[in-house]
C-alpha cells in the first residue's frame, strides 16, 4: 500500500515539476513584460507545490523496508541511499521513473498552446485539488489546501486568455482552436486511473476520477462556449505517462533540468 | 489607431494601510487584464491586498506650471487651520 502511496504522490509531483518547468521556459522569452512576470510567477507556484509532494515522497520512501526500497526506481543509488530527499527524486530519476501525465511535457510551440495546455490542466486542478481536501491522509490534503488558492489563480488567468484568443480576431481564434485540438488527445489521461490511483481511492485517499472528470468537462465546455470555440473531437486517448512511459519530450526537459546535478553532484547555490 | 494595449495606473493599498497608493503603471488589453497584471507585477512580494486601476487616460493632473496660482496662496492664510482659534473652556467638545 505504501508503494502505492508513493507512486500516487509522485504523480502530482511530477505533474506539477514538469508543467512548471515547461512554463519557466517562457522567462525573458514573454509576448509582453506583464505576461512573462504572470507565467514566471505561476511557473514558481507549480514548483512550490512540487517541494511539498516531493518532500513527502522521499520521507515514504526512507520509511520503506530495504527489500521494497530495491526496484522502485532504476538508478541503483535510490537503493542504496539511507535518506533520499526531494532534490535526489527531481534530479536524478530518469525518464521512465516519472509519473507526470503527457499532457505537461508537451511543448509550449506558442502563446496559444502554451495557455491552452495551461487551461485544460489548471481546469483538472482545482477540481482535483477541491476533492482532495477530504483525503484521508494529512498531508496531501493540506498541501491540497494550499495548492488550491495558487491553482484557482491560474485557472483564472488561462480561461481568460483562451477567451481573449477564441473571441478574438481570426487569427487569434484559428490558433486557440488549433492548439485546443492537438492538446484534446493528451486529456483523457488526467482521468484514466493507474494502478496506484486505483487503490488510493479505495483508500480514501485518492479522488474520484469520474466524478473530477465531469465537473473538468462542464467547466471546460463553459469555456469554451464563451469563448466562441468548438469541443475538440473525442478519439485516440495518448496515455501512458502515470507509469513511465512517455512521449520523447521528457528525455530533452530532463536533460536540461537535471543537468548541473549530475554533471556536479551535490552542488549548491 | 495604436496597436499597443492600453496604459493603465495601478493603485496598491498594503495590508496595514488605509488608502491606495500609486505604485506604477502597466499595458493591458482590458480591466480584467489589468488587475491580474498587477497582482502579478506589484504584489508578488505582499506589497499589498487591494487592488485598483484606471486607464491612464481618465486621470488629469494638475499642471506645474500652474503650481503658484494653485498654491502659494494658501501658504499665508493660518486663519483656515482649526488650530488658529483658542476655544473658551466652556467648549469642552469642540
Amino acid at each position: 500500500m505504501k508503494q502505492h502511496l508513493l507512486h500516487y504522490v509522485l504523480q502530482l509531483a511530477d505533474n506539477a515539476l514538469i508543467l512548471g518547468h515547461r512554463i519557466s521556459e517562457w522567462c525573458g522569452h514573454g509576448p509582453v513584460l506583464e505576461q512573462d512576470i504572470a507565467i514566471t510567477n505561476a511557473a514558481l507556484d507549480h514548483i512550490g507545490q512540487a517541494r511539498n509532494f516531493y518532500q513527502y515522497a522521499a520521507e515514504i520512501y526512507n520509511q520503506l523496508p530495504g527489500p521494497e526500497r530495491q526496484h522502485l526506481f532504476v538508478a541503483p543509488l535510490f537503493a542504496a541511499k539511507k535518506n533520499v530527499t526531494e532534490d535526489d527524486l527531481a534530479y536524478l530519476r530518469d525518464a521512465w521513473d516519472f509519473k507526470n501525465v503527457l499532457l505537461v511535457e508537451q511543448q509550449n510551440t506558442d502563446w496559444a498552446f502554451t495557455v491552452a495546455r495551461s487551461f485544460l490542466y489548471d481546469s483538472f486542478a482545482v477540481v482535483q485539488y477541491e476533492h482532495m481536501q477530504s483525503c484521508k491522509d494529512e498531508t496531501i490534503a493540506a498541501i491540497a489546501q494550499k495548492a488550491l488558492k495558487e491553482a484557482t489563480y491560474h485557472r483564472k488567468w488561462s480561461s481568460e486568455w483562451v477567451i481573449r484568443l477564441g473571441d478574438g480576431t481570426e487569427e487569434s481564434k484559428e490558433k486557440i482552436q488549433y492548439a485546443l485540438d492537438n492538446l484534446w488527445p493528451y486529456t483523457a489521461e488526467l482521468f484514466i486511473p493507474s494502478p496506484a490511483d486505483e487503490v488510493m481511492q479505495t483508500e480514501g485517499i485518492g479522488v474520484d476520477l469520474t466524478a473530477v472528470r465531469k465537473e473538468w468537462l462542464a467547466y471546460v465546455s463553459a469555456v469554451l462556449e464563451e469563448a466562441t470555440l468548438l469541443m475538440p473531437e473525442t478519439g485516440w486517448a495518448q496515455q501512458g505517462g502515470k507509469t513511465g512511459t512517455h512521449s520523447e519530450h521528457l528525455g530533452y526537459i530532463l536533460a536540461e533540468l537535471q543537468f548541473m546535478q549530475r554533471a556536479y553532484p551535490g552542488m549548491e547555490w | 489607431m495604436s496597436k499597443e494595449w492600453p496604459l493603465w495606473e495601478v493603485f496598491i493599498r498594503s495590508k496595514t494601510g488605509l488608502d491606495h497608493k500609486h505604485v506604477g503603471s502597466l499595458h493591458a488589453a482590458d480591466a480584467q487584464m489589468a488587475i491580474e497584471n498587477a497582482r502579478d507585477v506589484y504584489t508578488r512580494r505582499m506589497e499589498g491586498v487591494s487592488i485598483w486601476v484606471v486607464e491612464s487616460r481618465y486621470i488629469h493632473a494638475s499642471n506645474p506650471d500652474d503650481a503658484e496660482a494653485l498654491y502659494d496662496p494658501a501658504n499665508d492664510k493660518a486663519y483656515r487651520h482649526p488650530t488658529f482659534y483658542n476655544l473658551p473652556d466652556e467648549l469642552k467638545y469642540m
